[in-house]
């Protein structure tokens, strides 16, 4: 439906932008939108070229300086040449360009030329909630002193809430030893991929750390971020796990700083 | 409710203790004082990263450029061991070429 003529110009959409403009940035096969153009009026194919260039590399710099490791992985070339298919098959949708790339493992899954470098996605996962921590909201996170001032009878009900930097990515492969080593400056020795290693991400000062969770504490966490008692998740952890060690698992709870609260009030 | 007698209270306040002795030896990190420097993870993401006037990424009209995937040797993939897969050494594809 054509827009009223003394509102908006002919070539733009009723809120002021122009049709197609997105789609044709990032696909250099669509011609230039309709009302591009320069200062004598014509049509500004030049101009526009250079505009797709800089927000295709923009994006592609973007990706790799949020997965260095996967960058690193497969080089910085193949990276390149990667990451801009990513873009065009899914480009951002937040004007933010930290919170790009939360579609870039599943990508990775499905990308033929990297389908045999099995944990390429799980080490995007874990990179990508590297950045979600670090970008997270500020939290105190639980003090030590919280968890001693309950009295032992209210401890098996006592229910936490996740510190909001915290994330969990479990993976069949070494994605912790994976994502260390290619972000450190250090060349990587040889890395065993097929062990697994569930990753604990979280941020009790203000740096993100990382750390390898051990059998079973996966899930513990995961169960008490979700609102479960105490008591009921440990009961379910040592059944499940062999030689689930619990004060291990707290130790790692409170130094990482996974949660922000306890509580363990009566119910009622 | 019933309570439950398997994992006694005894045993979760004695795990407590024992964690936070623990913690207490390797130093709380939430102690430490930290200064948060904002805006300088993505440094330089909004500069013109291919200079002025290039058109080169953007346009690229060859969605698999088969040879550059031969580059994947730069990377360190090389270094990771899977038992029975072949992960570190991925083929140059000879499709796809740009003509």
């Amino acid at each position: 439906m054509p827009s009223p003529a003394d509102a908006v110009p002919a070539d733009r959409n009723a809120d002021g932008r122009t049709p197609g403009f997105a789609a044709a940035l990032l696909d250099p096969d669509r011609r230039v939108p309709d009302g591009i153009s320069g200062p004598l009026g014509k049509r500004a194919n030049r101009r526009f070229s250079v505009y797709r260039n800089n927000v295709t590399v923009g994006l592609i710099d973007a990706l790799g300086e949020i997965f260095p490791a996967v960058k690193r992985l497969v080089g910085s070339d193949f990276f390149r040449d990667m990451a801009r298919e990513y873009v065009r098959r899914d480009p951002p949708r937040s004007r933010l360009v930290f919170e790009y790339g939360a579609g870039f493992a599943e990508f990775l899954e499905t990308f033929e030329p990297v389908r045999r470098l099995a944990y390429l996605p799980d080490t995007a996962r874990l990179e990508r909630a590297w950045l979600d921590a670090y970008h997270a909201a500020d939290a105190s996170p639980l003090a030590g002193d919280a968890l001693s001032a309950i009295a032992p009878d209210r401890l098996p009900h006592a229910r936490f809430s996740a510190h909001p930097a915290m994330r969990i990515v479990r993976s069949r492969y070494a994605i912790v030893s994976i994502f260390v080593a290619n972000r450190s400056a250090d060349e990587p020795g040889r890395i065993d991929a097929g062990v697994p290693e569930d990753a604990l991400v979280t941020r009790p000062g203000l740096d993100v750390e990382i750390r390898r969770l051990p059998s079973g504490c996966a899930t513990f966490i995961e169960r008490l971020s979700m609102g479960e008692t105490l008591a009921g998740t440990v009961e379910r952890a040592v059944a499940e796990t062999a030689g689930f060690d619990l004060a291990q698992a707290i130790g790692i709870i409170i130094d990482a700083g996974v949660f922000h609260e306890v509580s363990a009030s009566p119910p009622g | 409710m019933s309570t439950k007698t398997i994992v006694s209270a005894a045993y979760l306040a004695g795990a407590v203790a024992t964690a936070l002795s623990a913690a207490s030896l390797v130093g709380s990190a939430q102690a430490q004082e930290k200064e948060k420097c904002y805006g300088v993870a993505m440094a330089g993401q909004n500069d013109c990263a291919a200079g002025a006037g290039t058109t080169c990424a953007g346009t690229s009209k060859v969605d698999y450029q088969g040879n550059s995937w031969k580059y994947v040797d730069a990377g360190t993939c090389t270094d990771m061991e899977l038992p029975g897969d072949r992960m570190g050494s991925l083929d140059p594809l000879d499709r796809d070429l740009p003509s």
